[in-house]
């Protein structure tokens, strides 16, 4: 078994145990937290298929952005553990059965070989190979306007999810730029005339404890 | 070396689990949003996995684009998850039935 293969098998070995620990712990934050290193350890499964830049792009962007984004929807919602979790041992089986045979037909057909010898040894890269180099000569030349697209989707997503949560509070407090701008000086200045030759009376005043110590 | 079939039965399992997820925990609606993000996980392995095997980056491409879009989609989940619970104050699935679907 060369290291290669064993490198393999421990990250898949990780990456399952890690996504059955996802829908099946009983904490949202943990289960959060285990898809995390399920993220993690599918990273380290693409490197092995030599797709190094899209392998950093899920460390990043997943876990990064998006499981960050869940770890705090998780902690701002205040849901009832135990509720949801009723009819959980009640759609086991058939869960399980669904999946065992989702999983033995994929194996079944995958056994058989269907593609040609040639296609199972792919020769590796030399080390002069850029992964991400190659990916970008081919995003900007012939999948430029699927790229546009992707922006666009992102900007609209942004959009939308600063339009959906927004909301305005009655009584909080509330500055129209608009009306600051175009304010003049006769609405916030008042001019008033006062008489400037009258005298002030800069003598102390007096006060009663210091006349009882006097006399 | 590894062969093919290796990667496409552990993206299989991957899936398998997400699927046993929707079904096990069909409450609660963060773990669903999470068991999609299992099965979107799964199918980007297959699609690595071609693209090695058949030395076309095509696939490694539309991976790109699928982790775009899950990307939008997370957060436009979230987002409506959280207008749900504001007006509603739960986010158990069988309790929003106001569609009567």
């Amino acid at each position: 078994m060369t290291f290669f293969e064993i490198a393999f098998y421990f990250f898949s070995a990780v990456l399952v145990i890690a996504a059955t620990m996802v829908v099946t712990i009983r904490n949202p934050v943990k289960s959060a937290l285990f898809l995390v290193l399920a993220f993690f350890s599918a990273a380290c499964v693409w490197i092995t298929l030599e797709a190094e830049f899209l392998a950093i792009v899920l460390v990043l962007v997943y876990v990064g952005a998006v499981m960050v984004l869940f770890l705090f929807v998780v902690m701002m919602l205040d849901i009832d553990l135990a509720e949801m979790r009723a009819g959980f041992t009640r759609y086991l089986p058939i869960g399980g059965i669904i999946a065992a045979l989702l999983v033995a037909e994929i194996a079944l057909v995958m056994h058989q070989s269907f593609l040609p010898a040639d296609y199972l040894n792919p020769t590796p890269q030399g080390v002069e190979y850029s992964n991400t180099r190659e990916l970008g000569e081919q995003i900007y030349t012939h999948y430029v306007y699927a790229f546009e697209i992707a922006a666009f989707i992102l900007l609209v997503a942004i959009i939308a999810a600063i339009a959906l949560t927004m909301r305005r509070r009655p009584n909080n407090k509330y500055i129209n730029p608009g009306e600051q701008v175009k304010v003049k000086r006769e609405d916030r200045l008042r001019i008033v005339k006062m008489p400037s030759d009258k005298p002030i009376d800069l003598s102390p005043v007096e006060s009663p404890s210091s006349n009882e110590e006097t006399s | 070396m590894i062969p093919l079939s290796q990667y496409l039965i552990l993206a299989a399992l991957i899936f398998a689990i997400g699927v046993v997820g929707i079904f096990l925990n069909r409450k609660n609606l963060i773990i669903l949003l999470m068991s999609i993000e299992l099965l979107l996980l799964a199918v980007n392995i297959n699609f690595v996995a071609f693209s090695h095997y058949l030395s076309d980056t095509a696939g490694q491409i539309f991976v790109f684009f699928i982790l775009t879009v899950a990307a939008a989609e997370a957060a436009i989940g979230l987002a409506i998850l959280i207008v749900l619970f504001r007006s509603r104050s739960t986010i158990n699935v069988e309790e929003l039935d106001s569609l009567k679907g």
